[in-house]
C-alpha cells in the first residue's frame, strides 16, 4: 500500500466522507441562490454514491469541494472523520477522473498513469510494476508507449481511470466520466465501473446527470436540485418512494394527481381525487382537507378489465378517457384524461393477447396502493 | 431568393468543366493582395536584391568581399558582440517575461490592464524609448541618483554607453515579443490539466515543472526566436545607449554606408540576413519549435 492513512483494520479499504452543511456561493454580493446550499451527506466506506441532478444543481461544485479545487463558503468536509477543508488538493490523496479525462498530452500513457506515483516518490521499478497493473485493470495492457491523442475516447477514459486508481487512493471521484462517449460504449463502461468498484473496494463518488447511469451503477443516489439534496437513497428507494415532486419527476416518468386528504389510516393516506377515493403511502400525517399531490409510475397502471391485475394489494381505481394511443414495440403508451382534466400516462406491456384501446374510449384504470406515493 | 438563384448556379457548376477551364473565383485572393504585392516587389524586394547583389558584383563579379571577412578582425569582433548581445538580451527577456506571461494568463479582471502596460511601450517609438533610457541611465540620471541616495555607491557610476545599458534598453524594448507568444501558449493549456495534476498529488511547483513548463515550450521557442532574430538586427538602441567601442553588426553596416563603402555594407547585410535565416531554418527542425512555427503562422 502506498497511500498514507491506511493505518490498521479499523477502517476499510474505502474512505468515509461526511459533508456537513456544506455551502458554496460564487457571487456573495447578489441575493442569487447559493450554488451549493446546506448539503449534508454521509458517504460510507466502500460505497458507490452518485450525485445526480440537472446542470446547475450543484453536484459538480460539491465534488470539486471534496477534491479541494473549490473552497466551501461554509460547512465542513471530513474524510475518515478528519476535516480536509484547509488541506490543498495535492495532500488529500483522492483519485479523480475528469469529464474530459484531463490526460497530459505531452506524456505517454505510461507516464500519465505513473504521474501520481512519481509525485509520491515511488522508485522507478516499483512504478513500472504498478502502472502495468493499473493498465491491466482497465484492460489496456501494451498501450503504455502511446500518447493520449493516439487513443480513442473510450481508451482515454480507461487511462484516466487507471491514473486515478494507480496510487491506491481510498476515495475515487468521477465527474461525468462517460459523458463524452456514445451510448453503446457508455453502457459497457458502466458495467466496468461497477466491476472496478467491486474489485477495488474503495469509495466511489460519481457525478452524472444521466438517471439511467445513476440507477444502474449506484449503491445510493443523492438527487441534487438548486444546490440542495432533494433525496438520498438506494435506486429502489428513489424510484418507488420519491419524497418530493422533483425526485418523482426527475427519476423516471411520473403521473401527478391533485387530491384532497380525507383521512389517514396507519401509513396510508385516504384522499379524494376526481371524485374517486385513492389510497397512497405517506410517512407523514397530512391534515384532513389538505390539498396534496399523489404520484404513480406509468408502467404500474393497468386497465381494470385486463387480466393483469393481481389481488395481493388493495387497488386504486379511476375512470378515464383515452386521448392518445401509441404502439412502441415492447409496450403501448396511452395518454389518458381523468374527469377533472388531469393527464395520466399509462404504459402497458404489449401482447397480441391484449386488446388495444382506441382514442375516445372510456376506461377504468387500476393500480396498487403500494405504487401510490404522496409527495 | 436563393431558391431562384439555385438553378442558375447549378447549371454553371455542371457546365464548368467544358466552358470554364480557369476558375476566376480562386484568383480573387491573389487579386486582392496584388496591389500590396506589387508595392512590396518594387519598393522592397527589388532594392534588397539590388543591394545584396553589390556584395558580389562591385566592381565586377567576385566573392572577394566575403573572402576578406575571414581575416577581418573588426568584422569578427562585431559579429561576436552582436551575437553575444542577442543571446544575453533573449535570456533576459525570457527570465523577466515568463513570469509576466503567467501573471497575464492568471489575472482575470486585471488582464486587460496588464496587457496595456505590456503593450504601452510597444506603441511608443524606439527612438523615444532609447532617449528615455539615456535620461534614466546617465551620469546624473534617475538610476545613479537612486543608488547614491540609497548609499550603495559613493559617486555616479558609468552605465550609459556600456554594453549593460544596451542590454537593459533592448530587453525593455523586446519584452513584448517574448511575453505575448508565451502567454498565448500558456492560455492554451487546459486548466483541468493543472487541477488533475494537483489532484494526483503534485505540488504547485511540481505541476509547473512537469506540466505547465513543457506545455508552454512552443511559446517559449517562438518568443525566443522572435526576440533573438530581432535583437540581431537592432540598430538605434545600441547606437544611442551602447558603448562607443561596442559596435554591433547593424552599426557597422550604417557606418560603411556613411562612408559610401557599399560593397562592404552589402556583404555585412548579407551575412546578417543569412545568420537570421540560418537560425530560423535550424530552429524549425528542432522538435517542438516546428509546431510553434506552424501555430504562430496560423
Amino acid at each position: 500500500m502506498i497511500s498514507a492513512g491506511t493505518n490498521g483494520a479499523d477502517i476499510g479499504r474505502g474512505a468515509s466522507v461526511t459533508l456537513s452543511d456544506l455551502e458554496k456561493t460564487y457571487d456573495r454580493a447578489s441575493a442569487a441562490p447559493k450554488d451549493v446550499d446546506r448539503v449534508s451527506l454521509d458517504i460510507r466506506s466502500g460505497e458507490f454514491l452518485t450525485m445526480l441532478g440537472p446542470s446547475g444543481s450543484g453536484k459538480t461544485t460539491t465534488l470539486m469541494m471534496i477534491a479541494g479545487f473549490e473552497t466551501p463558503t461554509a460547512g465542513d468536509i471530513a474524510i475518515d472523520g478528519k476535516s480536509v477543508v484547509a488541506m490543498p488538493p495535492y495532500r488529500r490523496n483522492i483519485g479523480m477522473v475528469f469529464q474530459n479525462y484531463a490526460l497530459f498530452p505531452h506524456l505517454t500513457v505510461e507516464e500519465n498513469v505513473g504521474f501520481p506515483l512519481k509525485q509520491r516518490g515511488v522508485p522507478k521499478p516499483e512504478r513500472a510494476r504498478l502502472v502495468a497493473e493499473a493498465l491491466e485493470l482497465v484492460h489496456l495492457p501494451g498501450y503504455g508507449a502511446r500518447y493520449p491523442r493516439q487513443l480513442s475516447g473510450g481508451q482515454q477514459q480507461r487511462v484516466a481511470v487507471a491514473r486515478a486508481v494507480v496510487f491506491k487512493p481510498r476515495l475515487l471521484l468521477m465527474d461525468e466520466p462517460l459523458g463524452a462517449l456514445d451510448k453503446q460504449l457508455r453502457e459497457n463502461l458502466q458495467l466496468e465501473m461497477r466491476r472496478l468498484h467491486a474489485d477495488l473496494g474503495i469509495t466511489f463518488i460519481y457525478v452524472t446527470h444521466d438517471q439511467e447511469e445513476a440507477l444502474t451503477m449506484s449503491d445510493r443516489i443523492a438527487v441534487m436540485n438548486d444546490g440542495k439534496v432533494a433525496q438520498v437513497g438506494t435506486p429502489e428507494d428513489l424510484y418507488d418512494r420519491p419524497e418530493n415532486r422533483f425526485v418523482a419527476g426527475f427519476i423516471g416518468e411520473s403521473n401527478f394527481l391533485p387530491a384532497v386528504v380525507r383521512g389517514v389510516e396507519n401509513d396510508v393516506v385516504i384522499a379524494e381525487c376526481d371524485g374517486a377515493v385513492i389510497r397512497a403511502l405517506c410517512p407523514g400525517r397530512p391534515a384532513s382537507g389538505e390539498k396534496v399531490t399523489l404520484t404513480t409510475r406509468p408502467e404500474r397502471l393497468r386497465f381494470a378489465d385486463s387480466a393483469w391485475i393481481g389481488e395481493q394489494m388493495p387497488q386504486n381505481c379511476l375512470s378515464v378517457t383515452v386521448t392518445e394511443a401509441v404502439f412502441a414495440g415492447e409496450r403501448c403508451r396511452y395518454m389518458l384524461q381523468a374527469g377533472d382534466g388531469t393527464s395520466i400516462v399509462l404504459k402497458e406491456p404489449s401482447s397480441a393477447a391484449i386488446r388495444r384501446r382506441a382514442v375516445g374510449e372510456r376506461a377504468e384504470i387500476a393500480w396498487s396502493v403500494a405504487d401510490t406515493i404522496l409527495v | 431568393m436563393s431558391e431562384v438563384a439555385q438553378p442558375a448556379s447549378l447549371a454553371l457548376a455542371v457546365s464548368r468543366p467544358q466552358t470554364a477551364p480557369f476558375d476566376w473565383r480562386r484568383a480573387v485572393p491573389l487579386l486582392l493582395a496584388a496591389p500590396l504585392l506589387l508595392y512590396m516587389l518594387v519598393f522592397y524586394a527589388l532594392p534588397v536584391v539590388a543591394m545584396l547583389l553589390r556584395s558580389v558584383n562591385d566592381p565586377s563579379w567576385t566573392l572577394s568581399h566575403y573572402a576578406t571577412l575571414f581575416d577581418d578582425v573588426v568584422f569578427q569582433k562585431t559579429f561576436w558582440i552582436t551575437f553575444n548581445t542577442s543571446v544575453t538580451v533573449t535570456l533576459g527577456c525570457l527570465i523577466l517575461g515568463y513570469p509576466v506571461a503567467m501573471g497575464l494568463v492568471r489575472a482575470k479582471a486585471m488582464a486587460p490592464f496588464i496587457l496595456v502596460i505590456i503593450l504601452l511601450p510597444f506603441w511608443t517609438s524606439v527612438l523615444v524609448r532609447s532617449y528615455a533610457w539615456m535620461v534614466l541611465l546617465g551620469r546624473h540620471g534617475l538610476v545613479n541618483e537612486a543608488l547614491l541616495a540609497l548609499g550603495m555607491i559613493d559617486r555616479p557610476i558609468r552605465i550609459l554607453n556600456t554594453p549593460l545599458a544596451t542590454q537593459i534598453a533592448m530587453i525593455h524594448i523586446l519584452l513584448p515579443y517574448m511575453i505575448l507568444p508565451i502567454a498565448n501558449a500558456l492560455r492554451q493549456i487546459d486548466p483541468s490539466l493543472i487541477r488533475a495534476a494537483s489532484g494526483l498529488g503534485s505540488t504547485p511547483f511540481m505541476t509547473f515543472r512537469q506540466i505547465i513548463l513543457p506545455l508552454s515550450m512552443s511559446g517559449v521557442a517562438a518568443g525566443t526566436l522572435l526576440t533573438f532574430v530581432l535583437a540581431l538586427g537592432f540598430y538605434i538602441t545600441p547606437a544611442m545607449v551602447g558603448g562607443p567601442r561596442d559596435i554591433t553588426l547593424s552599426m557597422l553596416i550604417a557606418q560603411q554606408v556613411d562612408q559610401l563603402n557599399w560593397a562592404y555594407a552589402a556583404t555585412l547585410s548579407a551575412v546578417l540576413l543569412a545568420t537570421a535565416l540560418a537560425i530560423l531554418a535550424v530552429a524549425r527542425k528542432l522538435p517542438g519549435v516546428g509546431n510553434a512555427f506552424r501555430t504562430s503562422m496560423r
